[in-house]
C-alpha cells in the first residue's frame, strides 16, 4: 500500500525533477565560468525566501503573473491562444494612471476602484479587439495579439512623452518619458512594511472567482466546451465564435486590471523605454507559463506564479551576488521551461495508467448534468 | 512622390522581408505538420549568433551560414523531441526554447566575442543583365545572395509542400495523424523532420540578418522579429506565397514608414511607427472571406493508439 | 615613569591610528544599469569610468559591483534597496527611469548615498539630501558634430537616428541640428526615430533610405545605431558617433564621437561622501569640465589630416 501510494505520487514530482535537473545543468555551466554553483544557488534562494522583504518581493513578482495567468487560463480553456498579455498589461495600465491623474481630489478608494475598472476595461478592449478580429474578420488571435502588442508599445511611447508626459520633466529640460505621480491618496494600501501591496489578495481572490467562472456557471461550461471540441460545442448550439470573443475579452480584462494594479500598487505612474519589458517585466509572456504550469487551473495558478516569481526574484539576486551574466540566468529560466513542460510526459502516463477510468467518466457526467 | 522614392522604398521592403522569409516559411513546414515552434525567435538569435561567431574566426562566411543552419537544426531537434517524443503543449515549449535561445545567444557572445563588432558580410550582388533592367532591376537584382535565396525559397516550398510525396505526407500529418498512422506513415519521424528543417531556416534567417544585412551582433539582435514570423505564417494562411505576400506587406509598410520620417513628413514617429502592424491586420480583416485550411491538428498531441 | 607613560602613550597611538587605517575601508559602490556593462554606449561608458577609477584609487580602496540588464524597473528597485541595505557608500542608478524608484528608497538608507542620471533633479525639493544627479549636456556634444558635418557633406543633407524622442537623444539630435544650421543655414537634417533603443534592422534600413534620399553624413544615438554604423560603412557615408568612440567599430567613415567621461562626475561625487556630503548636487557634463569630450578618429579624416600636417605631407602658412 505504502508503496503503491509512493509510485502514485512519484510522477507528481516531476516538474520538481526536472526544476533539480535544470538546476544542474546551470550548475555545470556556473562551474565552467569558476564560480561555486552552491553558492550561487543559495543566493537565488536567499533573494527569493531569506527574508521578509524578499519575500515580500517575490509576491509582487508573482501578481502581475498571475493577473496575466488567470486570463490564460480562461482563454486557454476556450481554446484561443493570447500571446498578447504584454499590450493588455500596458493598455491597461494606462488608463488607469491617465484616470487617476485626472481626478487628483477625489476621495483616494475612489481613484483606486476607478482606476482599477478603467484599466481592466481597456485591457478587455484590447483582447476585445482581438476577438472581434476572430469572430467577425476570420484573423487569426497570435497574429492580432502579437500585432496589437506592439501596437499598444508605440502607442504608449506616444503618450508618455507627448500628451501625458510629466510636466515637471518639461521644465527640468529632461524629458524622461514618464508621467507625473499618481496623488498618494490612490496608492495601493501596504500589506506590511514592504513593496508587498493589496495588488497579491486581489490576484488570489479573483482566482478563486475564477474558478467559480469557469466549473460553476454555464457560461464557463460553454467557454471550456468551446475549448474541447469546436464540433461538439457546435453541435451542442454554443455560438462558439462568441464565447471565444469572450475567452479574449476575459482574458485581456485580467491582464489590464494586472497593470492597473502594477501602477497602483508598484511604480505610482507610468513610464516606457521605449519597449514595454521595462514596466512588465515580460509578465505577458511569463503569465502564460505560470498559467501552464498550473495546469490551466486557476488555483493551480496561484503556486506557480508564486514559484516563478521566487525563481525571477532569486535569479536577480544571483547576479548581484555573485556577478554572474544576468544572460546566463536568462538561459536557464528557458532551460526550466522547457524540461517542466517536458517532463509533464511522465506525469500525464503515469497518473494515467494509475488513475482509475471511473473518475474521469464520473467527470463528463457531471458536465453533462450540468448543460 | 517620384520613382526613385517608390523603387527605393519597394527594394527596402524586399530587403527587409529577407529574415522574415526564411523563419516564416520554415514555420509553416512545421505548422503544416501540426507543430507551433512559438520560439521561432530564439532560434534565430542562436543563428545569427553563430554565423557571427564562426564568420568572425574563421573568415568564412559560408562557414558562418552552415554553422547557423547547423544551430538551427539543433534547435529544431530540441523542439521536436520535447513537442513529439515528449508531447509537451506546443505554445509553452516555445516560450522556453525562446527563452532558452535569447539567454543563451547573449550569454555565448558575452563570453566569446564581448565588444560589439562589425564584419564585412555578404556583399551586394547585382544580376548581370537583369539588374539594367529599369525599375524592376533596381528593385529585384541588387540585392546579397541571401536575399535570393529567401525568394527561390518560396517555389522552393510550394513545390515540397504541393508537388511531392513528402509534402503529401506532411499535409496528412497534420489534418488527420491517425489516419496517415494507419496507412504506414510514420507521424513522429515525418514532424522530427519537420521541425528541424523550419529550425534551419529559421538559423539562417539569423545569419542573414548578422553576415548579409546587418553584419553585427548584439544582445536580442532579432527584437522580436521571430514572433513576426510566426503572426505571418498565420496571415498567409499557410500556403507560402501568401506567406511571401504578408511578409512583403509588412515589410513594404514598414520601409514606407522609415521614408515618410526621414522625408520629414509631419507624422508623429510612434503612430508612423504603428503603421506595418495596423496595416497587416487591416488588410487580413479585409480578406474575411478566404478560405483557410488550418491543418485540423495543429498545436494537438499525437499518441499512437487512440482515438 | 615618563618614559613608561611615553611609551603607553605612543603604543595607543599606534594602536588607535591602526584602528583609523582599518576603519578606513575601501569605497564601496554599487552599480545599476539597465543594459548590459558591454553595450558600446550607455551602460559600457559608466562600467568604463567605474574602472578607471578603480584603477586610480587602487583596489584596496575602491570597490564596485554591478547589476546589469536590469530594465524591468521593479527588479532595478530591488535591486537598489538590496545593495543599500549592504552599506554600500553610493549606488548608482544609471538611468532616468530609476527616478520614482529612488524617492521611495532613498529616506530609508540616510547613510547612503545614491546617484542618478540623466537628470537636474535631486529631489531636494521633497527634502531628501542623499541623492546626486547627472547630466551630460549632450547639445554641446551635438553641436560640435553638426558643425563639422555641415562642413564636410557635399550635398547639403545630414540625418540622424534615434530611439524615442526624450532625454539624451533628443538634446543631442537638437544640439546637432543647431550646430548643422549654424554652420549653413541651407542644409537639411532629416531626424528619424526608430521606437526602440535596440532595433538594429529598422537602424540599418533608414540609414540606407536616408543615402537613398541623398545624406551624405549620419549620426545617432543608442546601442542600436551600431547597424546604421554598419549600412554607412558600405556605402560610404561619414558618421558621427555619442556615447563612446565608435572609431573602431568602422575605422574609414567615423570622423568624430562625443564621448561621456563619467569619471568628471565621479571624482567630485566620492570627494563630497567621503568628507560627509550625501547628496543634493548636479553634476553637469560639458565641454567646459571635460565630461563631455569629442574623440577624434586618428584614422580617419580630422585625424589624417593632422597627421599630413605633423608629417609634413601637408604644409600650411607659408
Amino acid at each position: 500500500m505504502n508503496q503503491r501510494k509512493l509510485l502514485d505520487l512519484l510522477p507528481r514530482l516531476t516538474p520538481i525533477l526536472a526544476v533539480l535537473i535544470s538546476l544542474l545543468v546551470g550548475a555545470v555551466m556556473l562551474a565552467l565560468l569558476g564560480t561555486n554553483p552552491w553558492e550561487a544557488y543559495r543566493a537565488l534562494f536567499i533573494g527569493a525566501f531569506g527574508s521578509t522583504n524578499a519575500l515580500a518581493d517575490t509576491i509582487v513578482k508573482a501578481t502581475p503573473l498571475l493577473f496575466v495567468g488567470l486570463g490564460i487560463c480562461i482563454a486557454f480553456r476556450g481554446g484561443v491562444l493570447n500571446i498578447g498579455g504584454e499590450g493588455q498589461l500596458v493598455t491597461g495600465a494606462i488608463a488607469a494612471t491617465a484616470i487617476a491623474l485626472s481626478v487628483p481630489n477625489w476621495p483616494g478608494w475612489l481613484i483606486i476602484l476607478v482606476a482599477l475598472l478603467a484599466g481592466t476595461l481597456a485591457g478587455a478592449i484590447w483582447g476585445g479587439i482581438a476577438g472581434l478580429l476572430k469572430a467577425h474578420f476570420n484573423v487569426n488571435e497570435i497574429l492580432s495579439t502579437i500585432m496589437l502588442n506592439y501596437i499598444a508599445v508605440f502607442g504608449m511611447n506616444y503618450l508618455l512623452r507627448g500628451p501625458m508626459m510629466d510636466p515637471l520633466q518639461i521644465k527640468l529640460g529632461s524629458f524622461t518619458p514618464q508621467t507625473a505621480r499618481l496623488p498618494r491618496a490612490a496608492d495601493l494600501p501596504r500589506l506590511i512594511p514592504t513593496r508587498l501591496h493589496l495588488g497579491a489578495v486581489i490576484a488570489v481572490i479573483l482566482a478563486v472567482a475564477v474558478y467559480i467562472l469557469l466549473w460553476r456557471t454555464t457560461i464557463g461550461f460553454r467557454i471550456r466546451t468551446v475549448g474541447k471540441s469546436l464540433r461538439a460545442a457546435l453541435a451542442a448550439g454554443v455560438r462558439t465564435k462568441r464565447y471565444m470573443a469572450l475567452s479574449l475579452v476575459l482574458a485581456g480584462a485580467f491582464a489590464g486590471l494586472g497593470g492597473a494594479v502594477e501602477v497602483l500598487g508598484l511604480h505610482h505612474r507610468m513610464f516606457t523605454d521605449g519597449s514595454a519589458f521595462g514596466f512588465t517585466g515580460s509578465a505577458g509572456f511569463n503569465g502564460i507559463v505560470a498559467a501552464l504550469f498550473g495546469q490551466l487551473h486557476p488555483i493551480g495558478t496561484i503556486p506557480a506564479s508564486f514559484l516563478l516569481g521566487a525563481l525571477l526574484t532569486g535569479a536577480n539576486k544571483m547576479q548581484r551576488m555573485m556577478q554572474i551574466p544576468s544572460a546566463l540566468i536568462g538561459a536557464l529560466n528557458g532551460l526550466i521551461v522547457l524540461l517542466v513542460v517536458g517532463s509533464e510526459f511522465l506525469r500525464r502516463h503515469r497518473i494515467k495508467h494509475t488513475q482509475s477510468a471511473e473518475s474521469e467518466r464520473a467527470e463528463t457526467s457531471a458536465e453533462e448534468e450540468e448543460a | 512622390m517620384s520613382w526613385s522614392i517608390i523603387i527605393g522604398i519597394l527594394s527596402s521592403g524586399i530587403r527587409l522581408a529577407t529574415p522574415y522569409l526564411y523563419a516564416a516559411v520554415g514555420e509553416t513546414i512545421g505548422q503544416l505538420s501540426g507543430v507551433v515552434n512559438l520560439g521561432v525567435d530564439g532560434v534565430m538569435l542562436m543563428g545569427a549568433y553563430v554565423a557571427f561567431f564562426v564568420a568572425l574566426r574563421t573568415g568564412s562566411l559560408s562557414l558562418g551560414l552552415i554553422a547557423a543552419a547547423g544551430m538551427g537544426g539543433v534547435f529544431g531537434l530540441i523542439m521536436a523531441f520535447i513537442s513529439v517524443t515528449l508531447k509537451a503543449e506546443q505554445g509553452i515549449s516555445g516560450i522556453g526554447l525562446y527563452l532558452f535561445g535569447l539567454g543563451l545567444s547573449t550569454f555565448l557572445f558575452g563570453i566569446t566575442i564581448r565588444n560589439v563588432q562589425t564584419i564585412d558580410g555578404f556583399p551586394d550582388l547585382a544580376i548581370p543583365g537583369l539588374s539594367r533592367i529599369p525599375v524592376i532591376g533596381e528593385i529585384f537584382f541588387q540585392h546579397n545572395i541571401l536575399v535570393y535565396v529567401a525568394f527561390a525559397l518560396i517555389p522552393i516550398a510550394w513545390f515540397l509542400l504541393n508537388k511531392t510525396p513528402f509534402g503529401l505526407k506532411v499535409r496528412a500529418v497534420g489534418q488527420n495523424p491517425e489516419a496517415a498512422d494507419s496507412l504506414g506513415v510514420n507521424v513522429a519521424r515525418v514532424r522530427y523532420l519537420t521541425v528541424t528543417l523550419g529550425g534551419m531556416l529559421s538559423g539562417v534567417a539569423g545569419a542573414s540578418l548578422s553576415i548579409a544585412l546587418l553584419n553585427t551582433f548584439q544582445q536580442n539582435l532579432t527584437n522580436g522579429m521571430g514572433f513576426i514570423a510566426v503572426a505571418l505564417v498565420y496571415f498567409g494562411g499557410w500556403r507560402p506565397v501568401l506567406v511571401f505576400a504578408g511578409a512583403l506587406l509588412f515589410s513594404t509598410v514598414n520601409a514606407l514608414q522609415i521614408w515618410l520620417q526621414v522625408a520629414g513628413i509631419n507624422v508623429p514617429s510612434d503612430v508612423a511607427l504603428m503603421l506595418p502592424y495596423i496595416v497587416t491586420i487591416l488588410v487580413l480583416a479585409a480578406m474575411a472571406k478566404r478560405r483557410v485550411n488550418a491543418p485540423a491538428a495543429l498545436n494537438k498531441r499525437f499518441e499512437r493508439g487512440e482515438s | 615613569m615618563n618614559k613608561v607613560l611615553a611609551g603607553f602613550v605612543l603604543v595607543a597611538l599606534i594602536i588607535s591610528s591602526m584602528a583609523i587605517i582599518g576603519l578606513a575601508d575601501a569605497f564601496k559602490v554599487a552599480f545599476v544599469t539597465p543594459s548590459t556593462i558591454n553595450d558600446s554606449a550607455w551602460s559600457q561608458s559608466m562600467y568604463d569610468a567605474l574602472v578607471t577609477i578603480q584603477n586610480e584609487m587602487g583596489k584596496d580602496n575602491f570597490q564596485f559591483v554591478y547589476s546589469e540588464n536590469m530594465y524591468v524597473i521593479s527588479d532595478a528597485a530591488a535591486a537598489i534597496r538590496d545593495y543599500a541595505s549592504q552599506g554600500y557608500n553610493l549606488v548608482i542608478a544609471h538611468g532616468s527611469q530609476y527616478g520614482g524608484s529612488l524617492v521611495d528608497i532613498a529616506p530609508d538608507f540616510p547613510n547612503t548615498a545614491f546617484a542618478w542620471g540623466s537628470t537636474a533633479n535631486t529631489f531636494s525639493d521633497q527634502g531628501i539630501t542623499n541623492i546626486f544627479s547627472y547630466q551630460p549636456y549632450s547639445e554641446q556634444g551635438g553641436y560640435v558634430n553638426g558643425v563639422l558635418a555641415a562642413k564636410l557633406s557635399e550635398t547639403g543633407m545630414m540625418g540622424v537616428i534615434g530611439p524615442i524622442e526624450t532625454g539624451d537623444a533628443k538634446r543631442y539630435t537638437e544640439g546637432f541640428q543647431a550646430g548643422v544650421m549654424a554652420t549653413d543655414p541651407d542644409a537639411k537634417v532629416s531626424v528619424t526615430w526608430t521606437g526602440s533603443y535596440s532595433d538594429v534592422s529598422l537602424s540599418a534600413e533608414t540609414a540606407r533610405t536616408m543615402i537613398k534620399a541623398g545624406a551624405d553624413v549620419l549620426t545617432g544615438t543608442s546601442q542600436m545605431v551600431i547597424g546604421a554604423i554598419g549600412v554607412a560603412k558600405k556605402e560610404g557615408a561619414i558618421w558621427f558617433g555619442y556615447d563612446v568612440d565608435q572609431a573602431p567599430l568602422a575605422p574609414e567613415i567615423v570622423v568624430s564621437s562625443v564621448v561621456v567621461d563619467w569619471t568628471v562626475a565621479l571624482r567630485p561625487m566620492i570627494a563630497a561622501i567621503q568628507s560627509g556630503t550625501m547628496g543634493g548636487k548636479v553634476y553637469d557634463l560639458t565641454l567646459a569640465n571635460g565630461g563631455l569630450k569629442i574623440a577624434v578618429n586618428a584614422e580617419g579624416l580630422v585625424g589624417k589630416t593632422i597627421q599630413a600636417i605633423i608629417n609634413g605631407d601637408i604644409v600650411v602658412g607659408e
